[in-house]
């Protein structure tokens, strides 16, 4: 089992105080701090190594085409995908998503086709799939979420009935970043397959605390973003199967992404380099590849663990609070806590906990169509990484607490 | 509690979050318009009822009303404006908005003696800023009787 408490010093950005306290950084959900082993890959690459990609027949571009195709090799290995042309580099999530939307979306929704989605997506999720249905006639259709206070999950009873002939793509997110939900991403997709529709699954909020292997879950798409897995902004990946890859037309041009160029037409490459117009984000993608071995190195059941154990007692520890409303499962979660209060908004609340050296998330975390069927504007999210620490619950609840009472609440 | 932050929270503020003044729909309403921040959910709607004045005299605002949710800087705010607009012509309200901008956006006292002057605190907050000014946005959209909903994203305030 690692040394939680050792691992606080492998991130610098920690040791800091934020108005006089100790920083209390919970809001993983929205990007993880790095350790200093990725920082320093970033800094090694631009000092010793950098250079453009692929081309390259001097020494420094090979160097950096090695460590860049060394990297996509180190994210394949890290969600078991079979084959390193299967990971395409992307800005991040989003960008993923748009990617399959506009690619396989453009070629292959007709009117009358139907995405499904559901109830609980990030709009990164979401609007992309509004955007290509709205181009191809295609028709949205949401699994819906159950209970108040979404404390069951996906109505799964309903899928029967949604998973009709007609859906052509079942896209899905691995883990909520608004209740914690853990969805079950393997069920889901043996279930598309059944009708035929391709799988896409947002992995932002899986990718950095859960075991993920592409081939056990079944999907066929998988998206992800480095800066929510210990990695740097502005890298991120989507995995696709290569069958499917292949058959999928490019959805930027440039360089790069050509076999070969004339005045009025072009060839492809195939992929990963047909989806990767113009110079990729070489340092990025190698430190990412770092902190792939960094996670490793600690053992994503290892996380998992923690993570989901900070989550239920900070859950535990904010349910006896007067007047709260804690959304997502009450027994297993990822490793975030969202809630509201009828009389105390989340952004009075993120303000004062910052005030204790506490970073917290207040506002409708992109879920915006969630929130209005829950009829909230807004929550209150913690969200725990490898760092964090049960005496640091301590803390955010005693502040919470203290919150309340300024405004009356209890 | 820090300074800022007691300055930010004010008991004014406190009180009108609490209690707030002229909340819910008027009835008698003749202009109503939205106000919304998209990048934190707040929401403020507001009501007014623009009396004709005499001949060569401008309308004056008869009475008002605000209704939405939102952090408690927000709806206090949107409350204790309702409490300064009615009886003002559009160009006093204007001149009353650029009075608690300045406030909100420099920590200056208010022109004249006034619960605005509670606001000041706002300013070492500035990501707070466009929460103090949603409902006045709506109100000043209400009195041009512009439909387009108030949004704080495209002010930089």
């Amino acid at each position: 089992m690692p040394d939680w408490k050792k691992i606080r010093s492998d991130f610098p950005v920690l040791d800091q105080q934020v108005h006089g306290k100790p920083l209390i950084y919970l809001d993983n959900a929205a990007t993880t701090q790095k350790p200093r082993v990725v920082l320093e890959a970033l800094a090694r690459f631009y000092a010793r190594d950098n250079s453009n990609v692929h081309r390259g027949l001097h020494t420094l571009s090979m160097r950096a085409t090695d460590a860049y195709e060394g990297a996509r090799a180190r994210v394949g290995k890290f969600i078991n995908a079979a084959d390193p042309a299967e990971i395409i580099f992307t800005r991040g999530t989003t960008e993923a998503i748009n990617l399959v939307a506009a690619s396989w979306g453009g070629a292959n929704l007709q009117p009358g086709d139907v995405i499904l989605l559901t109830e609980m997506e990030h709009h990164s999720n979401l609007v992309p799939w509004q955007l290509i249905a709205q181009r191809t006639g295609a028709k949205l259709r949401y699994v819906p979420i159950l209970g108040a206070d979404v404390e069951g999950g996906l109505d799964l009873a309903q899928l029967d009935a949604l998973l009709t002939p007609e859906v052509k793509i079942f896209a899905f997110t691995h883990v909520s970043n608004t209740t914690g939900t853990i969805n079950p991403a393997a069920h889901l997709c043996s279930r598309a397959k059944k009708v035929g529709a391709i799988t896409v699954i947002d992995g932002a909020q899986s990718i950095g605390h859960l075991p993920v292997d592409v081939r056990t879950i079944g999907c066929d798409f998988y998206a992800f973003s480095g800066h929510k897995m210990a990695g740097p902004t502005g890298i991120g990946a989507l995995y696709g199967r290569r069958a499917l890859l292949d058959a999928m037309p490019p959805w930027q041009g440039g360089g790069g992404m050509i076999s070969l160029v004339d005045y009025f037409e072009s060839r492809w490459k195939p992929s990963p380099e047909r989806f990767e117009a113009g110079t990729p984000n070489v340092a990025d993608a190698v430190a990412l590849g770092v902190a792939c071995d960094y996670l490793d190195a600690l053992g994503r059941d290892q996380i998992a663990a923690h993570d989901g154990a900070l989550a239920r007692l900070a859950y535990e520890k904010l349910s006896v609070l007067p007047g709260i409303r804690l959304l997502g499962p009450r027994g297993e979660r990822s490793g975030l806590v969202s809630f509201a209060f009828k009389d105390v908004h989340a952004h009075d609340i993120v303000t004062f906990a910052d005030e204790d050296g506490i970073a917290l998330r207040g506002g409708h975390h992109c879920n915006q169509p969630l929130m209005k069927k829950l009829g909230l504007t807004s929550t209150t999210r913690a969200s725990f990484y490898v760092y964090n620490t049960a005496e640091e619950i301590d803390v955010f609840a005693a502040s919470l607490r203290r919150i309340l009472k300024f405004f009356g609440g209890a | 509690m820090s300074a800022d932050l007691s300055d930010l929270y004010q008991q004014v503020i406190l009180d009108h979050n609490r209690r707030p003044r002229n909340r819910g729909k008027l009835p008698t309403a003749n202009r109503v318009a939205h106000g919304d921040n998209p990048s934190c959910g707040d929401q403020c709607s507001v009501y007014l009822r623009l009396d004709a004045g005499v001949p060569g005299q401008p309308d004056r605002i008869g009475d008002l009303s605000f209704d939405g949710s939102g952090c408690a800087i927000s709806q206090a705010s949107a409350s204790l404006m309702t409490t300064q607009l009615k009886g003002k012509t559009a160009a006093e309200a204007e001149a009353l908005y650029q009075n608690f901008h300045a406030i909100v956006t420099t920590g200056k006292e208010p022109e004249e003696i006034s619960d605005l002057g509670a606001f000041a605190g706002v300013h070492a907050f500035p990501a707070r800023i466009k929460c103090a000014t949603l409902g006045w946005h709506a109100a000043l959209n209400a009195l041009k009787n512009d439909a387009t909903p108030a949004t704080t994203e495209s002010h930089t305030d």
